[in-house]
This record gives structure tokens, sequence and C-alpha cells, in this order.
């Protein structure tokens, strides 16, 4: 399987060196993790240093993206924040990612009852609108930004489940597969050995694109004030309590916008190139999911 | 079809069982005595009592179920913390807010998906086809919240055309619920728009690449003949469907548009909910919404089975 699983990755590199949005796009989301990592390094100014005598003040060579309505240094807020995005966005994706694969390989290799079962558990799961669903859960455990990475990680666990079911189904009745039965191998070996490589192409691109949706997720949590709770900084927070000033001091609207805008824009833009050259099949997975949220 | 319709109305029925049950659930998970967080510092033991004794809380978790669904059938989903007014009449009080922004979004979004879907696939590759993908990539990756905010910084704040916020219903001024509704509806309507757009491409594109479409062009029917007659009629079914589960989502996931723009909708209701840990008005929204987007989802498919049989034979 080794070689290949090299061959498909240096096909997958090759064919997104030739794809100038999904260069730009990599080229955002490195500087995006290196701005995540050392944020607190490379902002200018503490991100809750208050000064009122800085009280809104436009962008300046001091201020590069102005000042807030609490006299704090936007640029510098927007950069620590960068993190937060993230971590939210690989952890819950990360939940997702693990609930949802355990759920559609065992419905999709064990059938009957269990597929039954979990599926259907699945079905209730993708019955709410993905924000409803996500407020609901955020808010009976408390805000926060431990159940803000837990609720987008519920949300988005049926489609992982169904993406991956849809492949075991396929896979399952490969001669390789029937094989690997035939000389008594265990479901566990078959599982990780077979199974799980020849259904990783989906899993990547759905990965990629939930992504940008678990980002956009989190934005709208902390804009409604369920997520990483004052005085840390997040991009949804910065543009809930800067609506209300946004008439007079338009950069406390556009900066952190702005930021959530490029992120979602460039995980979109490489999941889209991933989708194109790993599973040119599965054109309307994201949009369907897109559309649900 | 008789035999399709029931299958789905059954499965329908069963995932909407499982989300009543997951919407019990979620006041079992409040930590503590919701009662007693809803009260906060309103707390006195007349009406913690009361409140206890009219939600069942004070029953066996198995007898609560029961009688959540019982009551929830009949269409009585409890009263409210705060008010004490029944939820569902709140709910429904709130419901025409969100219709009417829902129904202006999709509306807007057709209007410019429509076009521009239809006309990038028949000139694919062109400059056009390109600017319609920049266009949907674009409405995909920005936050509705985000265009809301633009919306009111250009049309409220530097033109001063439109209002930033508020809501004026239909029936009683048209002209002013238009416009307010025009920023939040154009907000939401962009992402929507941009779904439709890739959609729409990618449904003509399909259906020009089939063989009775090659027959039409080969006997010499013009172009445009060929694209309304034989493309449209056939690409547009799938469209169709994609159009109502975008309604359908629109009704329960406008939340953040309707606290930014104050538009007492179910979206602020449930805001509002959470803020004051109202929550039998959270759940009742959360159940009501979910159940009218499995309605609506059973709906489309019921439509999509009739406008292409050969779904109902699968």
């Amino acid at each position: 399987m080794s070689g290949g699983s090299d061959g498909t990755l240096r096909r997958t590199l090759s064919a997104l060196r030739h794809d100038p949005p999904a260069v730009a796009g990599t080229v955002v989301l490195l500087l995006l993790l290196v701005v995540g990592v050392a944020g607190r390094w490379l902002a200018p100014a503490g991100v809750n240093d208050v000064d009122v005598d800085q009280m809104l003040r436009p962008p300046s060579l001091d201020h590069p993206f102005g000042t807030d309505e609490l006299g704090r240094d936007v640029l510098s807020r927007v950069l620590v924040a960068a993190r937060v995005s993230l971590e939210v966005g690989l952890v819950s994706v990360g939940i997702a990612l693990l609930v949802g694969v355990t759920v559609g390989l065992l419905a999709g290799w064990y059938r009957g009852w269990v597929d039954n079962v979990l599926m259907r558990g699945m079905d209730v799961l993708f019955a709410f609108p993905v924000l409803l669903l996500a407020v609901a859960i955020v808010a009976v455990l408390g805000p926060g930004l431990v159940t803000a990475m837990v609720a987008i990680g519920v949300v988005y666990t049926p489609i992982f489940a169904r993406v991956t079911r849809a492949g075991v189904l396929s896979v399952r009745e490969q001669v390789f597969v029937r094989a690997a039965v035939s000389i008594g191998a265990s479901d566990a070996r078959i599982i990780r050995r077979h199974v799980l490589p020849n259904i990783a192409a989906p899993l990547i691109v759905q990965t990629s694109l939930s992504l940008a949706f678990a980002i956009l997720s989190e934005a709208a949590l902390s804009f409604l004030g369920l997520g990483v709770q004052p005085p840390d900084p997040a991009w949804g927070r910065m543009l809930y309590d800067g609506r209300g000033f946004v008439t007079e001091a338009w950069w406390l609207g556009v900066f952190p916008g702005a930021a959530i805008f490029l992120t979602v824009l460039a995980f979109n833009l490489v999941g889209d190139a991933l989708r194109d050259v790993l599973d040119p099949r599965q054109l309307t997975v994201s949009e369907a999911n897109r559309s649900r949220a | 079809m008789t035999r399709f319709v029931l299958r789905r109305l059954l499965q329908s029925a069963v995932v909407l069982l499982g989300v009543t049950l997951v919407v019990f659930l979620l006041l079992q998970l409040v930590p503590g005595d919701p009662v007693r967080v809803a009260l906060g510092t309103r707390f006195d033991q007349q009406t913690y009592d009361a409140l206890r004794e009219r939600s069942g809380l004070d029953r066996p978790l198995v007898a609560q179920y029961v009688s959540y669904v019982g009551h929830a059938l009949t269409g009585d989903l409890g009263v409210s913390f705060r008010s004490g007014q029944p939820v569902t009449t709140i709910v429904l009080e709130r419901l025409p807010a969100t219709l009417s922004l829902a129904v202006t979004a999709v509306l807007l979004a057709l209007l410019v998906a429509f076009p521009l879907g239809v006309l990038s696939a028949v000139r694919s590759g062109s400059a056009l086809d390109h600017a319609a993908r920049v266009f949907s990539q674009f409405g995909v990756s920005v936050p509705d919240f985000w265009m809301g905010i633009m919306g009111i910084l250009l049309f409220a704040g530097v033109l001063g055309w439109l209002p930033p916020s508020g809501y004026v219903a239909l029936t009683e001024d048209p002209a002013r619920w238009a416009s307010h509704v025009i920023l939040p509806a154009t907000a939401v309507g962009l992402v929507t728009a941009s779904i439709l757009t890739r959609f729409i491409r990618s449904s003509v594109l399909e259906v020009l690449s089939e063989d009775y479409v090659r027959t039409a062009e080969a006997k010499g029917l013009r172009a445009r003949v060929v694209v309304v007659r034989h493309v449209l009629r056939n690409a547009l079914i799938p469209v169709v469907t994609v159009v109502a589960v975008q309604l359908a989502s629109l009704v329960g996931g406008v939340i953040v548009i309707e606290v930014l723009f104050a538009w007492p909708g179910v979206g602020r209701l449930t805001y509002d909910a959470v803020q004051a840990r109202d929550y039998p008005v959270l759940q009742g929204a959360v159940l009501f919404v979910a159940a009218l987007f499995l309605l609506m989802n059973l709906l489309v498919d019921v439509l999509y089975a009739r406008l292409d049989p050969r779904i109902g034979l699968r």
C-alpha cells in the first residue's frame, strides 16, 4: 500500500502546485499557522491593554488596524484570535472525524442492525440546522472554548459518518478485501490495512472543507457570545462588540471579518483542489453540507 | 410512488422521534436544576414549585419524555420559564418575520443565481463562467453576518439610504418592511446565491452533455430553443429541490443575521432564550425548526419523485 500512497501523495502535490488558487490558499494557510503559533509575539501590543486616550482611533502607523472602543490595538487582537479559530477548527473537526469515521466504519462493515441504529442516529443529528444545534448544545453546557469545540464537533459528525459508510460499503465488495476475509484476517486488521487506506481520499477532502465550515461556525458562535469568553479575543466576538460603532469606526467591522473570510476562503480553495485531484465524483457533498450550515 | 411516499413518511417519523429525544435530553444536560438556573436571582419558592410541576421535572425521566412527546404531538411545547406564555404561541408569533426574511433572501438569491448559473454553464470556460466561479467561491467563504455589517457600514452609515436594523411587519407597511428587509436578506441571499449558482451550473452542464441535447442540436434547432426547451426543463428539476432545502435551512439558520439586525424572528427568539436561560422556549424553537426542516425535506423528496418518476422507482 505504501508505494501507492506515495504515488498518490506525489500526484496530489504536483496537481496542487499547478493550481494557482490552491497555491494561494496554501500560502494563506501557512501564514495563518505561523500567526496562530506566534501571534502573541508578533502582536505589536498586548491584546487587553486598555487605553482610554486611544479609543476608536482609525488605522495609523502606531495602530495599523486602528483601536477599539476600549483603546485596544485591533491588529494585535486579530493576530492573537487566529489561534482560537485554528484551535476550534482543528479540534472540532478532529472530534467529528474520529467519531464520524468510527460510526461510519462500524455501520458500513457490520451492516444490519448496527448500521440501522447508528445511521438513524446520524440522520437525527442531520435533521437540525447546523448552527441551531450548535447553539443549543453550547447553551445548555455553558459558553466557552471547549463547549464550542464539542458542539461544532457533534454537528459535523454525521457528514463524516456518511462519507465513511459509503466508502466502506464499496470497498468491502472489492476482491482484495474478500481475499483478506477468506484467509481469516481479523476485522480490525482488514479495516486498518485495507479499508481505511482506500477511503482516505474522500475523508481528506471532507476534512479540509469541514475546517472551513467549522471556522465559520466558531465565528458565528463567538459572535453570539457563546464561544471564547471576554476579554480573550475571537474574530466573531470582535465583530459583535464592534457592531454598534461600525458606522463611525469602519475598521472594527472590516479587519476581523476579513480575517474570517480569508481563512475560510483558503480552506475552501485547498479543499476544492484536493477534491478535484482525489475525489472528483464528490462534487456535491460540500455544497450539501454548506447548504445546511 | 405511493410506496415511496409511505417509506419516506415512515423514515421521517422515526427521525422526528429521535429529534424529540435529542431536544428532550438537552434539558437534562443543563448542569444543576434547570428551573433554579433559569430563575437565577428572581428565585422564589412558589414560582419555582409551580414551574417544576408544570414542566414535569419532578417525575421519572421516561415518564417525562413520554409526556413531552405526547404534548408535542398536540402542539403543546410547554410554557416559558420567563413569561409563562405557551411556547407554541411564542414561536408562531415569531414565524412570519423569519419566513418573510427567508423567502426574500431566496428570491434575491434566485434572481442572481439563475441567470448566472445558466449562462456560465452554456458559456463554459468564458470570462463570465470564471466570474461566476469566483463569485460562488466568494459567497461560500464569506460569513453572512460580516456581509451584514459591511452592508450596515455602507448603506446605513456612509450613504444613509437604509435603516441599520429593526423590523416592520409586511402587513403593516410594505414599503418600510422592504427598506428594513433588504440588508439582512441580501447578506443571507448572497451565500444562498453562490450555492445555487454552483448547483445550477453543474446541473445545466450535466444535461448539456446528454445525447438528446446533441440530437436537438444536430437537427438544427437554434441554441436558444435547445437551452430553453430541452436543457432547462430537465436541469431545473434538481434545482427546485435545492431551492426548497435552502429555504428550509434558512428558516432555522438565520440566527446571527436576526441578532445583528434586531429582526424578531425564530432565530432571535432562540438567542434570547439562550441569554435568558429560558430552556422550554429554546427546546420549543429548536424542535419546531427541526420538525419544519424535516417536513420541508419530505415535501422536497415527494416533489422530486413527482417531477422525476425514476426516483420513486428506486
